[in-house]
């Protein structure tokens, strides 16, 4: 019996020791660097600066607050901010410099597709880390990246399927207007093909591409208005990006079509796009999202007055890029915490899986196609600027990265938990990955 | 939770059976205080959409005084609840919240944090209903007009409970207008009667209009189910809708063509006036101002600013904004001209290198002072809606009052240049410089003028975009090469040439629009123009003479 | 010393001779080339002397940029034709070379499609448009990074020199054109990826482009690019040729009185200028790993010519000096000061075009000239081109 006893206490002195070693040692490799590097890269100049700015806020924001808490494993964090100026090919640039020049531990950054397309190269051969917080069109999942914004069928499937039921409005026919980029041309044959496969027909479906930052919507509202008019419940789906909506907007309030008859839901539109508006005119038309500012949640009303503190201007609003920078910060510092270190391998795997509170009150989990589960929400805009939330999914929808609504994405998938597969776009029919660079 | 599920469900169970119950009784007087407060106060327990349309048609044919009031204030989303108590009660905004008085009584409960309140929702359902009930009781009002929209809306939301309210409205009418759209509106409501005289007659009354929502519902019969089958089984009324409509169709056809004429100079006198300024600066002062789009910012933002200063006077903020904005962008365009592009002449060249550097600085001062966030600009009450000529052409006021504006401006222009002392000065000093100056101008002081003009009327410009775009450090650059275009095609130094070239080149584009698709016509447009150029070298306006040549 | 004479008796080492900054400027290239690969490659990470991947990226980068800016000096510099339009030729070169990268990506695309490159699969094209074709060959492809902008610039120098568009009409045209290719380019429908562009690309010529080897083969090739385009500027602008450049570049009336077809001469320019500029696309490319159409974007086309502007005109060895110069500005001070870099930026260019009138070259030309006087003994030195 006591020599059973001795062995056991042996082995768990050795386990100890062993993990004192492990953990001294992973700490004198950490402690080369005093701090721990957050690189920021959103853009702060150009046509996207509008949108990123906040982004950079925000994240600087979530660290300085880390550091009230006493910083990560003992380490304070130290952000370092770049400014890729809307310019794709400086992204690129920027992130090499970020990860080889001031070696951050992660990064946070990106708005467009074709940003985090120009960035991904690089950071999967530094194998570098990055939260990519925007809602996107998919068709991606990077070992290096991790997606806290929404994938297409949890904002663009779920707004239709609001609008077909009857509180929608029963909806027949459907414009689908967009700005001719990737997430729209996605996100509309994701649609497109939904519709089809809900019984709508080919002509009851109108498909519209307009270039960025199209100022003269006359035409396409008064063709809408027209499309409308044929004795079917129309409604148009908006994947208009950024600049372009103002006009837009303007124009559907001047023609005279308000939400009763005919309402826009649009995927990117939110809070802070609305405080460029004169929203008098656009109650009622509506948005999808993940978040909203004025959800019904404890952590929310902390983030928002945490968020107007630190920005100094009570009249800052929240959004759902912001909610998705929040997420995915958390997780990191979650999965650092129970990794030990700030390793990007070891941070990735332990990513997986890690749930943090998202802001409307549920809970956010990292899948293993490194995309999250969230709650997809109809808001209806408000006089005031903000979304009143008119509906919502019953239980979080978990992201999925390939579309099961285009024939070529539906047989890929991504797992990068289950050894048999590690990969972002493995094929189920010939077992196989391709184009994997590490 | 579950507990939680079954006990609103039986509640609204409930509710329904008590509001079956006053239904079937259909109007009972509401006498007592506590009688309406009852019915009121389901607003704020009933949840689903078809018991509140329920509810809200109950309110709207119920005898309480404060019907309209209420009725009003959910279709303007100023109803609201407390959380506490579940009180009806109507909210205004106010810095620390919510200033709230009780629905039922009308007792000020003084002001409250805007998290102890909550909003009656509503949907897009609900408010078609809303715009219904109170058309009806907006239909017996004493203004013309407000009779009129009353018609229209009714028009828009028809619903056989109204066929009474109308009949009556329409037997004392005297406005031809408000009666044209009354039968409209009871065309509607027939259409959907199972009388087939009644429906023919409803039919017949649309001839003639071009409503848009009855050219959709006569549209709506001509639609098939998926067998193949009619959804409109009653044959002679399929085919008379379909006479009617054919018919409705051919005459908005001619109004379509005269809609996109009006979008095509539209555009164009959008683009006369973001390049009229740069006529100035560039074509007849030679100067490559990169910062003419900045100088049309810095107009919208003094736009916002003024809209900032007197909040409760937007209607005539835009008035006050168009000469502060014309002076803010003037006297910084006088500023660079004086500190900078007055060491530059003779290079033109170089004021390119030098004003792409002030934009850039422009609009990071921007970005600094006001965020990089759009600012909102509302539009005043007079520059909103459109005007209805008929039910197939319609002008919104934004843009026809920027045409007029537009036109005002190159006139005004115009006569400066041309007729007063200070034009003839300008134009001097653009000629010769040397001459001009050997004659007593102050040739200096001539050129921070010019350049302040061409800047200021950049600036009014913004003030006119603020009214279509986005107010944000962009704003310039979305411009800046259509102006150049512009004025490059009308001919350098001519303001005619301008005024062709921007109304020419709006129209073209929104007459390619339609089938080439908004991004093929600016394509289009721009190769025309290119092609163009190779004709006539000049621009469509060549100034003539020596000074032609450099 | 033999070396030294079949130098000074060949044709490049004549007009090396009568170019003093020229022969620097080949020089430091030259030194570059061979310096910069080794010190990434052989140098331990720690050393002094080591110079990180992400720089020889960077110079890279810079080096293209500023082959684009000596294409640039040379039609604006010596012929007097500013072009807002020559990013346009920059990035046709790219694209050119993007879609040879894109078909060497093969079935290694996210899809596996062997056929199509990523972006057509997902907007469910089922075959590659024709102009893909031929793109598969690497030579095919070198072929087209000259060829497409040559053409488009012979098109159009040769309607517009014909029709005698000059000045600010010229410029404004070639600003259309550039637009009017980026409004193109960016239509999803036209086969060329959109506002994405083309990315991912894996390798060149079986080299993979992620390798160390591979980044340093590129910025060589760049540097040499440079030197070699140099020379053949400076090749074109000395003989007797040049001599008519300038002078149309000063009087174009008065050449063309003289009898010379003032048309033909810039046409020849343009071309060459457009080629020049398609193979710094051609080389950027693969170093910054994606072309999209932002590079046909008005305002890129007149950064090209703030750089020349700001190193001096009309010097050739300006234009390189000032592409560097500006973009190594635009580098420090995006990472330094993310904040308030364009007010740093624009400052630049407006206090460049005010107290520097020719330039970078200029300055350091003034500063010579200067010492020159001071000591009267040494012989004066050459002054500024322009």
């Amino acid at each position: 019996m006591k020599s059973r006893k001795s062995i056991k206490t042996l082995a768990k002195q050795g386990s100890i020791v062993l993990a004192a070693a492990t953990l001294s040692l992973s700490a004198s490799i950490a402690q080369a660097a005093d701090t721990i590097k957050v690189g920021v890269l959103h853009s702060l100049s150009g046509t996207m600066a509008i949108s990123e700015t906040t982004l950079k806020d925000t994240v600087l924001m979530l660290i300085e607050d880390q550091n009230k808490k006493g910083g990560i494993l003992g380490k304070k964090l130290e952000a370092v901010v770049v400014d890729p100026a809307s310019n794709w090919p400086l992204f690129a640039e920027k992130a090499k410099e970020l990860l080889d020049k001031d070696k951050v531990d992660v990064i946070f950054g990106c708005w467009t597709s074709v940003s985090r397309k120009s960035v991904l190269p690089v950071i999967e051969e530094l194998n570098g880390l990055m939260f990519y917080p925007v809602q996107y069109e998919g068709e991606e999942s990077s070992k290096n990246v991790f997606y806290t914004g929404a994938a297409p069928n949890q904002q663009a499937i779920p707004a239709v399927d609001y609008l077909m039921s009857e509180a929608g409005g029963s909806v027949k026919r459907w414009v689908l207007a967009g700005t001719d980029y990737v997430y729209p041309r996605t996100t509309n044959k994701i649609l497109e093909a939904y519709l089809k496969s809900k019984g709508v027909p080919e002509k009851d479906i109108m498909i519209n591409y307009t270039p960025f930052g199209h100022s003269d919507w006359q035409t396409i509202v008064s063709d809408i208005k027209k499309f409308g008019s044929q004795g079917k419940k129309t409604a148009v789906v908006s994947t208009i990006n950024g600049d372009a909506n103002v006009p837009f907007y303007k124009e559907l309030a001047n023609q005279g079509m308000s939400a009763e008859d005919i309402p826009v839901v649009a995927f990117s539109v939110g809070e802070e796009e609305l405080s460029g508006f004169d929203t008098g005119p656009l109650v009622g038309h509506l948005a999808a999202w993940n978040y909203f500012m004025s959800a019904d949640a404890e952590v929310n009303d902390e983030f928002i007055d945490k968020w107007i503190t630190y920005i100094g201007d009570e009249k800052r609003v929240t959004n759902d890029p912001m909610e998705a920078t929040y997420i995915g910060f958390n997780m990191w510092v979650k999965a650092v915490e129970k990794a030990k270190t700030t390793d990007v391998d070891k941070v990735s795997s332990a990513l997986i899986g890690v749930s943090v509170p998202n802001l409307t009150g549920g809970v956010a989990t990292m899948l293993p196609n490194h995309h999250l589960t969230k709650p997809v929400l109809i808001g209806e805009i408000q006089e005031n600027g903000q979304f009143d939330i008119v509906w919502q999914t019953e239980a979080a929808v978990p992201g999925d990265a390939w579309t099961d609504f285009l024939p070529e994405s539906a047989k890929l998938t991504a797992d990068w938990q289950d050894p048999k597969i590690m990969c972002g776009n493995y094929n189920t029919e010939t077992k196989k990955c391709s184009g994997q660079n590490y | 939770m579950k507990l939680n599920h079954i006990f609103s469900a039986l509640f609204s169970f409930l509710v329904l059976f008590q509001l079956q119950i006053v239904q079937a009784e259909q109007i009972t007087p509401l006498e007592s205080e506590a009688d309406s407060a009852l019915l009121l106060n389901q607003l704020v327990s009933v949840k689903s959409t078809s018991d509140k349309k329920d509810l809200i048609n109950l309110i709207a044919g119920s005898n309480l005084p404060q019907r309209t009031r209420v009725l009003t204030a959910m279709q303007d989303g100023d109803l609201y609840y407390t959380k506490a108590d579940e009180q009806l009660v109507y909210a205004k905004t106010h810095p620390d919240g919510y200033e709230i008085s009780a629905v039922v009584n009308g007792e000020d409960l003084g002001v409250v944090g805007s998290r102890k309140v909550r909003k009656i929702s509503i949907n897009n359902e609900l408010r078609t209903v809303l715009r219904g009930v109170l058309a009806e009781l907006a239909i017996r009002s004493e203004d013309a007009a407000e009779r009129l929209a009353a018609a229209k809306d009714l028009i828009r939301s028809p619903a056989p409970e109204f066929l009474a309210a109308i009949e009556r409205a329409k037997a004392i009418e005297s406005n031809d207008k408000v009666l044209e759209s009354l039968n409209i509106a009871m065309a509607m409501i027939n259409l959907k009667s199972d009388q087939q005289v009644l429906r023919l007659e409803a039919i017949e009354a649309f001839r003639g209009t071009l409503d848009s929502d009855a050219m959709s519902i006569l549209a709506a019969m001509q639609l098939k189910d998926s067998d193949g089958n009619y959804l409109e089984k009653d044959e002679l009324v399929r085919e008379s809708s379909a006479a009617v409509l054919s018919e409705m169709r051919g005459q908005a056809k001619i109004y379509k063509l005269l809609e996109n004429a009006f979008f095509g100079l539209s555009l164009g006198s959008v683009l006369l006036l973001t390049a009229v300024g740069l006529a100035i600066t560039f074509g007849v002062m030679g100067v490559i101002n990169m910062a003419h789009g900045e100088m049309m910012m810095l107009g919208a933002y003094t736009t916002y600013v003024i809209q900032l200063i007197m909040p409760n006077y937007i209607d005539y903020s835009i008035i006050v904004a168009i000469p502060a904005a014309f002076i803010v962008s003037g006297l910084v365009g006088i500023v660079i001209e004086r500190g900078i592009i007055r060491h530059l002449y003779g290079r033109p060249l170089e004021t390119l290198l030098a004003t792409f550097g002030v934009s850039l600085i422009l609009q990071q001062a921007v970005r600094s002072i006001f965020s990089p966030l759009n600012k909102s600009v509302s539009a005043p009450s007079w520059l909103s809606g459109s005007w209805e000529i008929n039910g197939a052409l319609s002008l919104t006021y934004n843009r026809l009052y920027i045409i007029i504006f537009s036109l005002i401006v190159l006139l005004l222009l115009v006569f400066l240049l041309k007729k007063t002392f200070v034009g003839l000065q300008m134009r001097a000093v653009t000629q010769n410089r040397a001459m001009a100056n050997s004659m007593g101008i102050r040739t200096g002081w001539v050129d921070a003028l010019t350049f302040g003009l061409g800047s200021g009327i950049a600036g009014i410009a913004g003030v006119a975009l603020s009214q279509l775009t986005n107010v944000g450090p962009n704003l310039g650059q979305s411009y800046i090469i259509d102006s150049f275009m512009v004025v490059v095609f009308g001919g350098v130094g001519n303001l005619f040439g301008t005024f062709f070239a921007a109304m020419s080149l709006g129209v073209a584009n929104k007459f390619l629009e339609p089938f080439a698709g908004a991004v093929l016509a600016k394509i289009f447009v721009l190769v025309f123009i290119i092609l163009f150029i190779q004709w006539r070298p000049r621009g469509l306006f060549a100034l003539k003479g020596r000074s032609v040549e450099d | 010393m033999i070396n030294k004479t079949i130098f000074e008796r060949s044709a490049i080492g004549r007009l090396l001779l009568a170019d003093k900054a020229g022969r620097y400027l080949i020089g430091v290239l030259l030194a570059a080339m061979i310096l910069v690969p080794l010190c990434n490659l052989l140098m331990p990470a720690g050393s002094f002397f080591h110079i990180p991947t992400y720089v020889v990226v960077l110079l890279g980068k810079y080096l293209c940029y500023a082959l684009l800016a000596l294409a640039l000096d040379l039609v604006w510099g010596y012929c007097g034709i500013l072009s807002l339009g020559h990013g346009a030729f920059f990035a046709l070169g790219g694209y050119a070379m993007g879609m040879h990268l894109m078909r060497q990506i093969g079935e290694r695309g996210v899809y596996g499609n062997a056929e199509l490159p990523d972006f057509m699969v997902f907007l469910n094209w089922t075959e590659l448009p024709w102009y893909w074709y031929g793109f598969d060959s690497f030579f095919f492809a070198m072929f087209m990074v000259a060829l497409v902008p040559a053409a488009l610039a012979f098109v159009f120098g040769w309607l517009a020199f014909r029709s005698r568009v000059t000045g600010v009409y010229l410029s404004i045209i070639t600003q259309a054109m550039t637009y009017a290719l980026l409004l193109a380019f960016f239509r999803n429908d036209m086969g060329f990826g959109g506002n994405n562009g083309l990315t991912d690309f894996k390798d060149i010529l079986g080299f993979s482009l992620q390798s160390d080897v591979t980044r340093c083969v590129l910025f060589a090739l760049s540097a040499l690019s440079v030197a070699l385009a140099y020379i053949l500027c400076r090749a074109i602008v000395s003989s007797k040729y040049g001599r008519v450049l300038v002078a149309i570049r000063d009087a174009e009336s008065r050449t063309r009185f003289m009898g010379y077809r003032v048309e033909h001469f810039k046409l020849f320019v343009f071309v060459v200028s457009a080629m020049l500029a398609g193979i710094a696309g051609a080389l950027y490319v693969p170093q910054v790993g994606i072309i999209n159409p932002g590079e046909f974007g008005p305002i890129n086309s007149i950064e090209i010519v703030i750089w020349v502007a700001i190193g001096g005109r009309g010097t050739l060895f300006g234009a390189v000096i000032g592409a560097v110069a500006v973009n190594y500005a635009k580098t420090y001070f995006t990472g330094a000061f993310p904040e308030v870099w364009l007010f740093m930026l624009g400052a630049l260019f407006v206090i460049s075009t005010l107290y520097l009138p020719k330039g970078i070259v200029g300055v350091v030309n003034q500063l010579r000239e200067r010492r020159a006087e001071r000591n009267a003994t040494s012989t004066p030195e050459q002054g500024a081109q322009s």
